[in-house]
Order: C-alpha cells, then sequence, then structure tokens
C-alpha cells in the first residue's frame, strides 16, 4: 500500500526515499536540539504520525531528494522502552545518520556515536551548543575529534542556525567511522547467523527483539560490549576535548535549587498555581465561554442544525441522531472546537514550555516519593497534570511511562479521581454555592484520600513494581518560542486527528441510546440508588447520568436542584469519582483494551455510589 | 555502602550497580562500575541526585540502595 492511500488517521510514516534520494536520519539524546535541525531542513509540510505498530510519533519530511525522519531521542540502540524500539528500527533502516550531539555533554553523547559507528551505518556528527560550551569553558579540538571518530564533524549552533549549511554539505562525507577491529571480527563471525552487520550488533549486545527476528540470540555480552564502548569514548574524550575546572554557571545553580525541597517544593506549587490561573481560570473560563457558549452554540451550532433540518426536517430520529441534544454534528463540532481545542492548546503550549525549558523532570524527581507510593515513578506526575485539562489527552499522554503496569494504574487513577478542567469548573462554582472554604476542603480531602486509597490498592493486585527513576536532569534553559508554537501545533494536531472519531463514536452511541429510550430507562434505574443511598432528590440521577456525555454536563445538572450544603458535597464527590465522559471511555479501550476499560467503568460507577453513600452516612444526613 | 547511604556533595566510587537495564543505562550517561561520582543531593525520602561531568542524574531511591559505592579519598 502507498502512503497517500491511507487515511489520514493512520498513514505510515513516509519512509521511503525516491530512486536518487537517501534515507536519512536523526539520532540523537533528549534535549540536544535534534527537532531544530529536523525543521530547518524539511520546513512546514512535515508528516507527524505514530511508527506502525506503535504510539510513538515520528516526524518524517523531504529535504530535496533525500527524506529525512527525526527519531525520539535515545541515549543508545536497544529497546529499553518504546522510543528506542522505534528509533532503532528506523536506525536500521538508514542511509545516512546525522547524529546530533551536545556539546557540553560529549562524554555522554558519544556514546551513542560510538554505537552508531559500531552498526557500520555512514555517518556526520553536528557538534551543536558549540556556544555553550565555550561559555562553559569546554574546549573541544573539532579536528581532533573528528579524526578520532573518522566521520565529519560540524560545529553548529542550532537555536540560530549556524552551521546548518555545512551540516547539509556533509552529509555527503558521511562516512562509517571508526570501530574496534575486534568488535568487527565477532559481527562479521554473527553474519553466518544474522542477515545484517548492524543486526549483528544488537544481537550481541542482547537485544530481544532484534534477536528473535533473527532467530539467533547472544547471552551475557552486553556489559562488556558496553564498557568497551565506554572506554573508546573515555578516550575519545580525553583525546579533544579540555575540561574546566570551576564553578557551576548560573542556569546549573539554578537546577540544583529547583530540586531541593525547601525551595524546589514552593516555585512548584507557584507553578502549578499559574498554570491554574492560565488554563482553570482564564482558558476554561473565559476563552472557553467566548468559543463555545458565544460561537459554537451561539452561531456555529443553530446553523449547522438549521442546515440538518433542512434535509431531514424539524423531527424525527435521523434528526436527532445528526442534531439533537447529543447530535453527531453537533455536539462532535461543539465539544472539541468550542471546548477542547482551546484547552489542549493551552495545556500543550505550557507543557512544551516546561519541557524546553528543561524543569518537567525536575517536578518529576521531587514527586518521585508520592508517585512510588502508589506504584508510579515520577515520570507519571505528566499525565496527572494533564489529566486536569482532560483525560483523553492525559490518557494517551500515560505511554511515556515506563510499562503496562504504571500506564494502567495511572490511567485508572485518572478515570476515576481526577477531574478534567471542564469539570472542575462546574466544581468549584458549586462549591461556592455551597459554602466556600469548609466545603473545598471537604471535597479536595476526600478526592485525594480515595485517590490515595486507589493508588495503593492497585499496587498492591497489579503484578510487578514500579520501575526505578533514573533519568538525566537536562541544563535550565529559556524555551524557545519558535519551537514551543511548533510542537504544539504538532500535538494539538495528533491529538485532534486520533480523537475526532471517537468523539463522534460517543456522539452517535449517546444520541441512539436517546432516540429509542435506554437512556430514560438507565436514569429510572439509578433513581431509587439516588434518592435512598445519597438522599439526593430522584433528578439528580439524570445528572449522573448526563456524566456519561460529558463530567460537567453531569455537575451543571445539580445547579437547579436546590440542595442542601452537605447534599452538595455528596453529589460532586459522587459525580467526580463517576464514570468518565464518553471520548476518554473509547481511547481508553483505544490504549489499554475492553477488559481493562469494563473493569474501570463498572468499578467506577460502584466507587461512586459507594464513596458518595459512606459520605452522605458521615455526614449525618439520616 | 549504598549510593543511599553516601554524605551529599562528596566524591564517591561506583563499585557495584545490581540491575542489568540500570547498568545499561548508566553505562551510557558515563557512569560505569569504577566511575567516580560526586553524590549530589539526597531528596527526603526521594531520589538521589549524582553529578558527573557536568549532568546530573537522579536516581530513584529503591534503585539507590542497589548501587554499591565506597568512598573517594580527595587527593
Amino acid at each position: 500500500m502507498t502512503p497517500s492511500a491511507a487515511p489520514a488517521c493512520c498513514a505510515p510514516v513516509t519512509t521511503e526515499a525516491p530512486a536518487a534520494g537517501r534515507k536519512v536520519v536523526l539520532v540523537g539524546n533528549p534535549n540536544v536540539g535534534k527537532s531544530l535541525f529536523f525543521n530547518a531542513f524539511t520546513g512546514l509540510y512535515v508528516d507527524v504520525s505514530n511508527y506502525p505498530g506503535t504510539t510513538v510519533a515520528v516526524s518524517s519530511g523531504r529535504m530535496g531528494e533525500d527524506v529525512v525522519l527525526d527519531t525520539p531521542g535515545i541515549y543508545g540502540v536497544s529497546s529499553f522502552n518504546d522510543e528506542e524500539t522505534v528509533a532503532r528500527d528506523i536506525v536500521l533502516e538508514a542511509d545516512v545518520i546525522l547524529n546530533v550531539v551536545d556539546a557540553v555533554h560529549l562524554e555522554r553523547d558519544l556514546f551513542l556515536t560510538q554505537q552508531v559507528i559500531d552498526l557500520g551505518i555512514p555517518v556526520v556528527v553536528a557538534l551543536n551548543m558549540v556556544d555553550e560550551a565555550k561559555a562553559r569553558g569546554v574546549e573541544i579540538d573539532v579536528e581532533e575529534l573528528s579524526r578520532q571518530l573518522d566521520v565529519p564533524v560540524v560545529p553548529t549552533v542550532a537555536v540560530r542556525r549556524d552551521g546548518f549549511d555545512e551540516v547539509r554539505a556533509a552529509l555527503a562525507d558521511a562516512r562509517q567511522g571508526r570501530s574496534d577491529p575486534q568488535l568487527q571480527e565477532r559481527l562479521t563471525a554473527l553474519l553466518e547467523h544474522v542477515p545484517t552487520r548492524p543486526e549483528a550488533l544488537l544481537v550481541l549486545e542482547g537485544d530481544p527483539f532484534v534477536s528473535e527476528r533473527a532467530g539467533h540470540s547472544v547471552a551475557g555480552e552486553r556489559d562488556g560490549v558496553y564498557q568497551d564502548r565506554r572506554r573508546r569514548v573515555d578516550s575519545v574524550v580525553a583525546a579533544a576535548v579540555r575540561q574546566p575546572k570551576g564553578r557551576a554557571g548560573f542556569g546549573a545553580r539554578l537546577g540544583r535549587a529547583l530540586v531541593k525541597p525547601l525551595i524546589g517544593i514552593p516555585v512548584l506549587a507557584l507553578t502549578l498555581f499559574a498554570m491554574y490561573e492560565v488554563i482553570g481560570v482564564f482558558v476554561a473560563g473565559t476563552v472557553v465561554g467566548f468559543t463555545e457558549g458565544t460561537v459554537m452554540q451561539g452561531y456555529v451550532a443553530p446553523f449547522l442544525r438549521g442546515a440538518i433540518e433542512q434535509v431531514t426536517g424539524p423531527s424525527g430520529p435521523l434528526r436527532d441522531i445528526l442534531a439533537g441534544e447529543f447530535g453527531v454534528v453537533t455536539m462532535t463540532v461543539t465539544y472539541i472546537f468550542g471546548l477542547l481545542l482551546p484547552l489542549v492548546i493551552a495545556f500543550y503550549l505550557l507543557m512544551s514550555v516546561l519541557e524546553d525549558s528543561g524543569y518537567l523532570p525536575r517536578i518529576a524527581a521531587l514527586s518521585d516519593r508520592l508517585m512510588s507510593a502508589i506504584g508510579l515513578n515520577g515520570r507519571a506526575v505528566i499525565p496527572m497534570i494533564l489529566g486536569f485539562g482532560c483525560i483523553t489527552m492525559a490518557t494517551m499522554t500515560t505511554r511515556i511511562l515506563g510499562n503496562e503496569r504504571e500506564r494502567r494504574i495511572a490511567t485508572a487513577l485518572m478515570a476515576f479521581a481526577i477531574p478534567c478542567s471542564a469539570q472542575l469548573g462546574v466544581v468549584v462554582a458549586l462549591i461556592a454555592v455551597a459554602g466556600g472554604g469548609t466545603m473545598a476542603l471537604a471535597y479536595a480531602g476526600i478526592m485525594v484520600l480515595v485517590f490515595g486509597l486507589i493508588g495503593l490498592a492497585l499496587d498492591r493486585v497489579l503484578p510487578g513494581s514500579p520501575t526505578d527513576l533514573l533519568i538525566d536532569l537536562p541544563p535550565l534553559r529559556l524555551p524557545r518560542p519558535r519551537n514551543v508554537l511548533t510542537k504544539t501545533f504538532r500535538k494539538t494536531w495528533m491529538f485532534l486527528k486520533e480523537v475526532t472519531l471517537y468523539f463522534v463514536a460517543g456522539a452517535l452511541l449517546l444520541s441512539v441510546l436517546e432516540v429509542t429510550g435506554a437512556l430514560v430507562a438507565l436514569q429510572g434505574l439509578l433513581a431509587p440508588l439516588t434518592t435512598w443511598w445519597l438522599g439526593l432528590p430522584a433528578a439528580a440521577s439524570d445528572a449522573f447520568i448526563m456524566g456519561f456525555v460529558r463530567r460537567d454536563f453531569g455537575a451543571a445538572g445539580l445547579y437547579d436542584l436546590g440542595l442542601s450544603s452537605t447534599q452538595i458535597l455528596v453529589a460532586l464527590v459522587t459525580i467526580t469519582l463517576f464514570v468518565p465522559c464518553i471520548a476518554s471511555v473509547l481511547i481508553i479501550m483505544k490504549e489499554r483494551g475492553k477488559l481493562f476499560t469494563a473493569g474501570v467503568w463498572f468499578a467506577s460507577v460502584g466507587l461512586a455510589f459507594f464513596v458518595g453513600g459512606v459520605v452522605a452516612r458521615a455526614a449525618g444526613l439520616f | 555502602m549504598t549510593l543511599l547511604d553516601a554524605r551529599p556533595d562528596t566524591p564517591v566510587r561506583i563499585l557495584k550497580i545490581d540491575d542489568d537495564r540500570a547498568r545499561a543505562q548508566c553505562v551510557r550517561f558515563g557512569i560505569g562500575e569504577g566511575t567516580i561520582v560526586e553524590s549530589a543531593e539526597k531528596l527526603p525520602l526521594g531520589p538521589v541526585l549524582v553529578r558527573h561531568c557536568r549532568q546530573e542524574i537522579c536516581v530513584g531511591r529503591k534503585l539507590a540502595r542497589r548501587v554499591l559505592v565506597e568512598n573517594v579519598v580527595a587527593t
């Protein structure tokens, strides 16, 4: 199948170069500026897709006759995680590798360089951030480095695009470089069992996937190969780099301060508060009020409804399914463009700033202890923060976590106990009605308690143990607006591409339930439980059912019921714990499978009513 | 002693990393068995930060317990 024949949602990454062109693959450690090279070389018209069979996004674009592929940031070619697996498979197919290295951290970055050289693929090294290295007193003899590695080395400053023309020109001179002759002899011997030299290296290093593919495995050699490579890199660095002795720069000192609890925790609290002000108050309130209320519900939805009614007539099942309360056309458009788009853009924008500044890994370090108590590690803080924006978006982000166990815990915790921004808006408003401060504390206290207990329980029940945090804290940098915007645009586009269909499916399902009367029947089923067990008016069950659609619809339905303060607390706790909205349920199903989703769904109905009832009784309602 | 027991802001030599994957990842970062690093910071109940050649590596607490180190006498 040609790439153009596939639908847009799952178009395979363009990896085929035209006959005359080469496949140039960008490789480098995280945070070395790879994407700046990619953006400069390929321009705006790039293709971002999930690598086939995985959930890792890969960008590809054209540079003249050549195809350029960007890979996720990695420290080595192997299969320690999804990013590495994807990078590995792309690297194995490369004609030329452009390896971007950070001049300040050559000891670390040249390990990957040497591994690529050992793979035997022609390579050019872009020695990036030479300005920063110079400012920090690191002296690099570029010619000596090139001589040692036996590949072209081009000094660059990617943020100013310095050296980019030279890199492009050097691609024609890409060479295989100097590898250890003894290692190469062993690879030659392995070629009896393994088809290609690059694969032979990965088999020797014990890569399970490549070994299985080749039908041949070698055990226990990785440590030795890695240590030899380490020694080789250390000798290259010793020959070509003069290290400074002296105190750390301002960025480094600030970076250190931010992980000291005394400074780190207040700064983190301030950051989260600022995020809440920007996203929770300004975007979720003011911006969404305009885009959803004024633009979508005021103009776009009525216009669409009018157009549909021209065809279907003003009533009937078809009209209801397309343009009714949960109309496939009207609700999807209002929901995605009015509500979600502004929120998702805002979240990705702020996350990109945090990511590019190097602050995000420090948040992970600070929260590692808390997260490990519930079977996660510090990295899980990222989807958790996003969950307060949109559970659907956050569920997709659980892909960054180390293993399926952690992804399950994080997904379940968000589905149960984290209110998304749409819902949070209504919760805050209702708490104000119920009496403010004490209520807010009670609500937050109950939610944190339930969150913690679910986490502890899942950590106990699920087999396995949390993966250990072992991350490199990048230096703090001022984010580049251009890079932040490009990243936000690409991530938002990926999000829309992936979820739109699910929103349509969700709206369709609800419309059918409504037209067939199933929704009313469900409300009838829940009503006795609502009055007897929760002590709420029967009409409150409508609000819970509406939570299927959108969690904020559910909460909004509670406004008009004239509830007492305690009843409001009970209702809010119940509705927050109640099932996630239909779109996130569908995304959870896509990411975690049907069985898991069914488990979470039914458990959250049970949990919501159980905790709600306990709160009602504890508050002495009866 | 383990990395968790090392005093902050002191140089230590890594003797053994008792975890296959972590050992490989550390070698990629530039830290092998025998490398001298600076034990930089211990977050209360949290991870340990290790400094090596202008890099900072954050090592989860449980993993830090499986990293054997010895003090290095400053020369």
